[in-house]
């Protein structure tokens, strides 16, 4: 499903179906979750905002390469699909970054967030379901 | 509070001039640049901009999960220009989001 995402189509392409964009999304969530740490770990390092400092410091400077792939590839998957279908899939975002937290910073998993996690995958997969198109 | 608002509302027409940015790759990928594309990324930038000067006088557990409703706005610009329907499945998806989103920030407290 994903391995299509590598053939690229040129002038004339086959459309994406909507499984397919969906999955292009759901890439993106963990590509922007990923940058998030990235970028909460630079945080930690460069102390105020200042250009420079932010390019120079590797975990920053990797967010940002991440977040810009992420675009290209949520634009990618925005090509065909719809927007009212895929933009709320990005949620995945928090289910990702609240468990890279518990892994990464040794935040605490706990009911509420457990509970989160699984209402926002239920409304992904209904999401996934909606037969629309 | 007020900040926060205002930067969902940024947000889902980054969202939208996103969505008209990828439109035009029908046409091949080399349109990745688009002035779309540009204005799109830049309202996302703004938007994050009134996000941090937002949440930095407030509380976050409360501001945090409105920035989730630019979900809700989302969906009405979807329907509003691109006249996606708006369907049962999306709305209830979009409920549930919302309470997860809402769920994980209070365990986060």
């Amino acid at each position: 499903m994903i391995s299509s995402a590598s053939a690229l189509p040129q002038q004339q392409h086959k459309p994406f179906t909507r499984l397919q964009s969906i999955a292009l999304v759901f890439v993106c969530t963990i590509l922007g979750a990923g940058a998030q740490i990235l970028m909460k770990t630079g945080s930690a390092q460069v102390t105020h905002f200042d250009v420079i400092m932010i390019l120079t410091n590797p975990p920053s400077l990797a967010g940002y390469i991440l977040y810009g792939i992420n675009t290209l590839l949520l634009m990618l998957a925005l090509r065909d699909g719809e927007l009212s279908l895929l933009y709320p899939v990005i949620a995945l975002t928090y289910v990702w970054v609240t468990m890279l937290s518990v892994y990464f910073f040794h935040e605490t998993m706990n009911p509420w967030k457990v509970a989160g996690i699984a209402v926002i995958m239920a409304g992904v997969t209904v999401l996934g379901r909606a037969g629309t198109k | 509070m007020l900040l926060v608002l205002i930067a969902s509302f940024i947000g889902s027409f980054g969202a939208v001039f996103l969505k008209l940015g990828a439109e035009r790759l029908r046409y091949g990928l080399r349109h990745i640049l688009s002035w779309q594309a540009f204005v799109g990324v830049s309202l996302f930038l703004i938007s994050s901009g009134f996000f941090y000067r937002g949440i930095k006088h407030g509380e976050l557990s409360v501001l945090y999960p409105m920035v989730s409703l630019g979900y809700v706005w989302t969906l009405l610009w979807s329907r509003l220009f691109f006249r996606e329907p708006i369907t049962a499945p999306k709305f209830l998806a979009l409920g549930l989001i919302l309470s997860g989103i809402v769920l994980i920030n209070f365990g986060a407290r």
